[in-house]
């Protein structure tokens, strides 16, 4: 192998990295908090909406689940063109990161809903707690402290899935890397250095999501146990 | 101006057998490969366990996008001017396929009960039978609700094999959109398309899985 590596060409760059970095960050944090209250909305509308709004969202999700990230986001990205509309390559991202992951959010918080035992809800009836308190209370919040290493997981694929909207060059961490490799030559390089950086970031992602789960569940962290 | 034609679809049905044999492909690469990583990440040998879970938290911590420019640009590196498209496609969603298998698969065995690897200790099996005579059997049960679930991902993510030249279904649409811009009569074909592949499979895994769990309880 006669191939030099030239890691140092890229020390120059090192602020258009950082600049990636952050715009996954930022793209992505955007994405979860948006995916993950309609998300959830979804996951009540799914479990105690009419049967219209049940089958509505269901197809929905089935539709999400089952078509890539990349097509989806061409849809938002060009389909809404065709209306007329015209979306900054990073609104459509956003738009349709929000639009997927809610779709995978809906899934997890409802398996959490569905695993809240008959007896709890028969509970709050009897000490007279209002619906929304019951929903509130008794239903969501263990619900989503149940899932939430599963949601975890899922946002963390989510961050790594925000890459795929380089596709239509809105501006995070691969469209960042395409451009350095472009004006370098040294493409190898230059996507280890980015692939480093997302292992990095999907560390820190997790790490992050573990610190929140200890300030908002605070039954987890006072006994220690897990629902 | 040209609009969306018989044509056009058919160059869509032969993107879609493009697309069914890369997952097919990467599924099987991805299987023997993911295996022998999920029987390394619970083999006794300390190194080899950590050598294991060090691939599989690189694959999964790494996006798929990455992976294939990485093999793209580091294949032509190794002195081989022209990588086939397929075989770079091929190379990395196998790769990225046997790093979430093993990981779904190291479960599955683990979570066949204590046990059954004492009990079948006690009667002298060897850790071969073990394995093959004890375990896996039981393991394949549990395993195959998931494995075929992820099936559905790797058909999804063979949709970013086009970065490195594979003329799959995206890319046949982004395709034909350049040359009649219909792009949403066209994107929801594609989409159509690939629903039409994965639904049956999350329906047969979720079938399964209810299957298992009757049996199970």
């Amino acid at each position: 192998m006669s191939y030099q590596f030239d890691f140092l060409a890229l020390l120059p760059y090192w602020r258009e990295f950082a600049l990636g970095v952050w715009l996954t960050l930022e793209l992505s944090a955007i994405a979860t908090v948006l995916g993950f209250v309609f998300g959830t909305l979804c996951a009540i509308g799914r479990s105690g909406g009419s049967p219209a709004v049940k089958w509505a969202i269901a197809a929905y999700v089935e539709v999400i689940r089952n078509t890539p990230l990349l097509v989806q986001i061409f849809l938002v990205y060009f389909g809404i063109a065709t209306l007329g509309v015209h979306l900054s390559a990073n609104f459509a991202a956003v738009a349709a990161l929000v639009v997927n992951v809610t779709a995978y959010t809906c899934e997890i918080v409802r398996a959490g809903i569905e695993s809240i035992h008959k007896a709890q809800l028969e509970a709050a009836e009897c000490l007279g707690l209002s619906r929304a308190q019951t929903y509130w209370h008794v239903i969501l919040r263990p619900a989503v402290e149940r899932v939430y290493p599963a949601l975890t997981s899922q946002y963390v694929l989510l961050m790594l899935a925000s890459s795929i909207t380089s596709q239509i060059s809105a501006e995070e961490l691969t469209a960042v890397a395409n451009r350095i490799q472009s004006d370098t030559f040294r493409s190898f390089e230059t996507y280890i250095v980015v692939g480093v950086l997302y292992i990095l970031l999907s560390m820190v992602v997790r790490i992050g999501f573990g610190l929140f789960g200890l300030l908002v569940f605070v039954r987890r962290r006072k006994l220690g146990t897990s629902l | 101006m040209p609009t969306f034609t018989l044509v056009h679809l058919e160059y869509l049905s032969w993107a879609a057998l493009w697309t069914i044999g890369l997952s097919v492909i990467a599924f099987i690469g991805g299987g023997i490969l993911g295996f022998g990583v999920a029987m390394a990440r619970i083999a006794p040998s300390r190194v080899l366990r950590t050598a294991a879970m060090v691939y599989i938290q690189l694959v999964q911590g790494t996006p798929l996008l990455i992976l294939l420019f990485l093999i793209y640009f580091g294949v032509a590196i190794l002195g081989f001017n022209q990588v086939p498209a397929i075989l770079a496609a091929s190379l990395g969603l196998t790769i990225y396929a046997s790093g979430f298998l093993a990981e779904i698969w190291r479960g599955c065995i683990q979570s066949v009960p204590k046990t059954q690897w004492e009990a079948a200790e006690c009667l002298a099996l060897t850790r071969w039978q073990r394995m093959t005579r004890v375990i896996l059997p039981q393991a394949i049960r549990i395993a195959t609700p998931p494995t075929v679930g992820f099936m559905v991902q790797i058909v999804k993510n063979t949709s970013l094999a086009s970065v490195v030249g594979f003329i799959e279904l995206a890319q046949a649409g982004k395709i034909i959109n350049t040359s009649i811009y219909e792009p949403f009569t066209i994107f929801v074909i594609v989409a159509i398309f690939y629903f039409l592949i994965c639904f049956p499979l999350s329906t047969w895994s979720r079938s399964l899985e209810r299957k298992l769990n009757v049996s199970g309880r």
